[in-house]
C-alpha cells in the first residue's frame, strides 16, 4: 500500500509536467503547417486572411451567421441554401496569415493596463500595509480581493456598456479601442498586483521601520527609504506576474478591443489581441487559418511561460 | 515643513487609490445589481434558454465545474501531498514551480489545447472536453493550496504518528490531512469559485446549448459562454437576459468565494 500510494502521488505530481509539456507539443504540432508555411516571418506580417471574413459557419449562433452571409454575399448565385459560403469566385488566391497585429495588440493593451494599474496598486498596497488601521485594512483588503473574484466576462460587459462610453467621451475615438481594453484590463489586474505588493511590503521587519521612525522619519520617508528598498524585489516580481496574467486575459478584452485585424495608429483605435483572435476566430477557421491560430496560441503560451518563470526565478524566489 | 507636506500628499494619494479600487468594485456590483434585477425573474430558473430562461445554463455550468472538480481535486490533492510529504529536493521543487506557472497559463490556450486533443479527434464539442479544460485550470490551484496547508501542520504530529508505528501514507491520510482539512477545503472552495465563472476555456470545448442536457458527450449548456453570445447580440431582450445571467453568475461566484473566506476567518 505504502509503495502504491507513493507511486500514485508521484504520478499525479508528474502529471503537471506532462500537461505542460503536452500543451507545448500539441500547440506546436497543430501549428506546424503554419510554422512551415510562414516561418518566423509570421511575427512581423500584419496581414490576416483579408479576403475571407466568413468561411464555414460552425460555432457562432446559426441565425446570426445566416443573417450575415446574406449581407456579405448578396450577389452570390451559386449558394442558395446559405449553408456553405466560399468567397472563391475570383482567381484562386493564396491566403496569407500574419501575427503582427494581435501580437502588437496584446503587448500594447498589457502595457496600458500596467501603466494604469501600477500607481493605483502601489497606493492601495501602501494604504493596506502602512496607513489603515488593522480592521479597516482587512475590510478594504477583502473587498479588493472580491474584485479579483468577479468573473472576467462581467468585466467585459460592464466595461463595454458603462466604462467605455465614459473613456470615449474623455479621450475621443471609439468605444471599443486599445485604450478601453487596456484600462479595463488594468482594473482586472489591480487587485492581484495590490495583494502581492502588500504581501511583500509586509515582509519588512518592524524593527527596521521602527528604527527609521525613531530617527524622526515621516511615514513617506519610511516607505520610500526603508520599505521599498527592502521589498523592491518582491514588488517588481508582482508587477511582472501581473503582466503575465494580463497577457492571457481573454473575455474582458474580447468585449472591448474591437476585434479588427488592423494595426492601431492611435491609442483610441480598435485592434485585436492574441486571446481575442483565438476566441473569435476558432469556430470559423479551418486548415491553414486554424493552424495559424494555434501558432498564435503557441506564441502566447511561450510568452506567458517566459514572463511568469522570469518573475518566479529572479524576483519571487521563496525559500520553501 | 516640506517633508511633512510631502508626507501628507503621499498618504492622501494612497488613500485615494484605495478609494478608487473600492469604487470600481462598487460600480461593477451596483451595475450588476440594477441591470440584473431589472430583468430578473424567478421564471428564469424554471425555463431553458430556448424559452428565454436560464435553467439549463445554470445547471450545465455547475455540472461542468462539478465534473472538473471530480477530476481536478483528487489529482491536485495527491500531487500536493507528493510535493510536501514525499518529494524531496529538486524534483518536488520543479513540480511546484511548474504548477505555479500552469496556474497563470492563459485560460484560452488551455481551451485550444483541449480542443486539439479532444474536440478534433472526437469531431465535436462535448461537456467532457469543457470539464477537462476546467480541471486543467483547477489542478494547479488545488496543488498550491494543499502544499501550503500541509506545510502548516506541525512536524510533531507526523512524528507522533510514526512513533505509533503507522506507515507513512497512513500518517498522511489519517493525521496530516485531518489536521489541514479546513484549510484544504477552503482552498478547494475558492478554486471551485474560480473555475465556475470561467468562459475562455469553455468557448470551443463545451460551447453552449439552448436546450436542457445532461449528455456530456455533446455540446453542453454553459452559463458563461451563453452570456458572451447574448451580450454581443443585437437584440435588447438578449442583452437584458445576459445581464440577468451575469447577475446570477456573479452572485454564485461571490457567495462561494465569501463562504470559503468566512470558514477561514472563523477558524482563526
Amino acid at each position: 500500500m505504502e509503495k502504491l500510494f507513493q507511486k500514485i502521488s508521484f504520478s499525479s505530481a508528474t502529471l503537471v509536467f506532462i500537461i505542460l509539456l503536452g500543451i507545448f507539443i500539441t500547440l506546436f504540432n497543430t501549428a506546424l503547417p503554419a510554422i512551415n508555411e510562414f516561418g518566423l516571418h509570421f511575427i512581423v506580417n500584419p496581414a490576416w486572411n483579408k479576403e475571407v471574413p466568413i468561411t464555414t459557419p460552425q460555432a457562432k449562433s446559426v441565425k446570426k451567421v445566416s443573417d450575415d452571409s446574406e449581407v456579405v454575399n448578396p450577389d452570390d448565385y451559386s449558394d442558395d441554401d446559405g449553408m456553405i459560403m466560399q468567397d472563391e469566385d475570383d482567381t484562386p488566391t493564396k491566403t496569407i496569415y500574419g501575427g503582427l497585429v494581435p501580437l502588437v495588440g496584446t503587448i500594447l493593451s498589457t502595457l496600458i493596463a500596467l501603466l494604469f494599474a501600477m500607481p493605483i496598486a502601489m497606493g492601495i498596497a501602501i494604504f493596506l500595509a502602512e496607513i489603515a488601521p488593522k480592521n479597516i485594512s482587512s475590510f478594504v483588503g477583502g473587498a479588493i480581493e472580491l474584485l479579483a473574484a468577479i468573473p472576467s466576462i462581467i468585466f467585459g460587459m460592464w466595461g463595454l456598456y458603462y466604462f467605455a462610453p465614459i473613456v470615449a467621451n474623455l479621450f475621443g475615438g471609439f468605444q471599443v479601442s486599445l485604450l478601453t481594453a487596456g484600462l479595463v484590463l488594468g482594473v482586472m489586474i489591480l487587485p492581484f498586483m495590490a495583494a502581492i505588493t502588500r504581501d511583500s511590503m509586509n515582509t519588512t521587519p518592524d524593527i527596521l521601520k521602527e528604527s527609521a521612525y525613531a530617527l524622526g522619519a515621516t511615514k513617506f520617508e519610511v516607505i520610500k527609504d526603508v520599505i521599498f528598498p527592502y521589498s523592491k524585489v518582491g514588488i517588481i516580481g508582482s508587477i511582472i506576474l501581473s503582466l503575465g496574467r494580463a497577457l492571457g486575459e481573454t473575455m474582458a478584452v474580447a468585449f472591448l478591443i474591437g476585434s479588427v485585424f488592423e494595426l492601431p495608429h492611435k491609442i483610441t483605435d480598435p485592434t485585436i489581441s492574441i486571446p481575442v483572435a483565438l476566441a473569435n476566430n476558432f469556430g470559423e477557421a479551418s486548415g491553414l487559418g486554424m493552424s495559424s491560430l494555434f501558432y498564435l496560441a503557441l506564441i502566447l503560451f511561450v510568452m506567458s511561460f517566459a514572463v511568469i518563470s522570469f518573475a518566479k526565478f529572479f524576483f519571487l524566489r521563496k525559500a520553501n | 515643513m516640506k517633508r511633512l507636506l510631502i508626507n501628507k500628499i503621499v498618504l492622501a494619494l494612497s488613500t485615494i487609490s484605495a478609494i478608487i479600487g473600492l469604487s470600481f468594485l462598487a460600480w461593477i456590483l451596483i451595475t450588476l445589481f440594477i441591470k440584473g434585477l431589472s430583468s430578473f425573474h424567478f421564471s428564469l430558473f424554471v425555463t431553458d434558454l430556448i424559452n428565454n430562461g436560464l435553467r439549463n445554463l445554470i445547471i450545465g455550468q455547475f455540472i461542468l465545474a462539478g465534473f472538473a472538480s471530480i477530476i481536478g481535486i483528487p489529482l491536485g490533492m495527491i500531487a500536493g501531498i507528493y510535493i510536501r510529504e514525499y518529494g524531496r529536493g529538486r524534483y518536488a521543487n520543479l513540480i511546484r514551480n511548474l504548477s505555479d506557472i500552469m496556474m497563470s497559463a492563459p485560460s484560452i490556450v488551455i481551451g485550444a489545447f483541449v480542443y486539439a486533443i479532444i474536440v478534433v479527434p472526437t469531431g465535436h464539442t462535448s461537456g467532457f472536453a469543457g470539464s477537462i479544460a476546467l480541471a486543467i485550470m483547477m489542478i494547479p490551484i488545488v496543488i498550491s493550496t494543499t502544499d501550503s496547508m500541509l506545510s502548516l501542520v506541525p512536524k510533531e504530529l507526523r512524528e507522533a504518528g510514526i512513533a505509533l508505528g503507522a506507515s507513512k501514507y497512513r500518517v498522511i491520510l489519517d493525521i496530516v490531512i485531518k489536521a489541514a482539512k479546513v484549510g484544504i477545503m477552503t482552498g478547494i472552495l475558492l478554486a471551485f469559485a474560480r473555475i465556475v465563472g470561467e468562459t475562455a476555456p469553455l468557448l470551443f470545448t463545451s460551447q453552449t446549448s439552448n436546450y436542457f442536457s445532461l449528455d456530456m458527450t455533446h455540446a453542453f449548456p454553459s452559463l458563461s459562454v451563453s452570456i458572451y453570445d447574448l451580450a454581443s447580440d443585437v437584440q435588447t431582450s438578449s442583452r437584458d437576459l445576459a445581464w440577468a445571467a451575469s447577475f446570477i453568475l456573479t452572485a454564485m461566484v461571490l457567495i462561494i468565494n465569501l463562504t470559503g473566506k468566512f470558514i477561514t476567518r472563523n477558524k482563526k
